[in-house]
């Protein structure tokens, strides 16, 4: 936990970053960016999901529609917060030649997909008989 | 103009351009939500509530735009571009959260 208040500082510090180690290949910089921008996306879409629940399946019993919607939107936003906070982990990583930090996130994130979505295939059933 | 540049000059993996279209596609998907939060929120009668947070979910989108299209002009300006700035990428994250959040108000 304070390493993560730790990075979080990192986070709107851009010198402190650099203050350590020495710059890496841009290369390896760039290719860190993407990863970042690929798991933005992903929490964007995750978001966009949760819009897609409330407003294309009307049908559902108001709880289950609003509850799924805010799952897929807070998946969203800790899959957006965890793009940053492991983009500044692994910058970090590359500037002191340190590994790059391993995750369980994305193993999480599986599962609560998949999870999610058989409560959609679950709930689309429900509804239809409902 | 970037085509002029000599060929050995040029990055041959081509990391500054697949970094730009990055930053496209993920502004593309920043669109679909600020498209999908201004129907939910002009959905059912419009209320001032919802007005609100959908119009901060375009002013959100917005900035995520001027953010990609900044990043996007320093690495167009060098064959070797900085790496992205921490503090960029922070407000990237934040405009996502925000957006999130603007979708919470309009879902319940």
């Amino acid at each position: 936990m304070i390493e993560f208040a730790r990075n979080v500082r990192l986070w709107f510090a851009p010198e402190e970053v650099r203050r350590e180690g020495s710059t890496p290949d841009y290369r390896f910089s760039l290719a860190n960016e993407r990863t970042f921008l690929a798991w933005l996306r992903t929490a964007l879409a995750l978001i966009g999901g949760g819009f897609a629940v409330d407003q294309f399946l009307p049908d559902l019993r108001w709880a289950w529609r609003v509850g799924l919607a805010l799952a897929l939107l807070a998946a969203g936003v800790l899959c957006a917060l965890r793009a940053v906070n492991h983009w500044v982990r692994c910058e970090r990583a590359m500037r002191r030649g340190e590994d790059l930090p391993v995750s369980r996130f994305p193993a999480l994130l599986s599962l609560v997909v998949a999870v999610v979505a058989v409560a959609m295939v679950v709930v689309v059933l429900v509804g239809w008989e409902g | 103009m970037t085509g002029r540049r000599p060929a050995a000059d040029r990055d041959p993996g081509l990391q500054p351009e697949r970094t730009r279209l990055a930053w496209r596609r993920t502004t593309l998907s920043g669109t679909v939500v600020a498209v999908l939060a201004a129907k939910t929120a002009l959905h059912d009668g419009a209320s001032p509530p919802a007005v609100a947070a959908g119009a901060l979910c375009c002013a959100l989108w917005l900035c995520f735009v001027r953010i990609a299209h900044r990043r996007i002009r320093t690495l167009a300006s060098d064959n070797r571009p900085p790496a992205l700035a921490p503090a960029y990428a922070t407000a990237a994250a934040l405009c996502t959260v925000t957006m999130a959040v603007c979708g919470a108000v309009l879902v319940l």
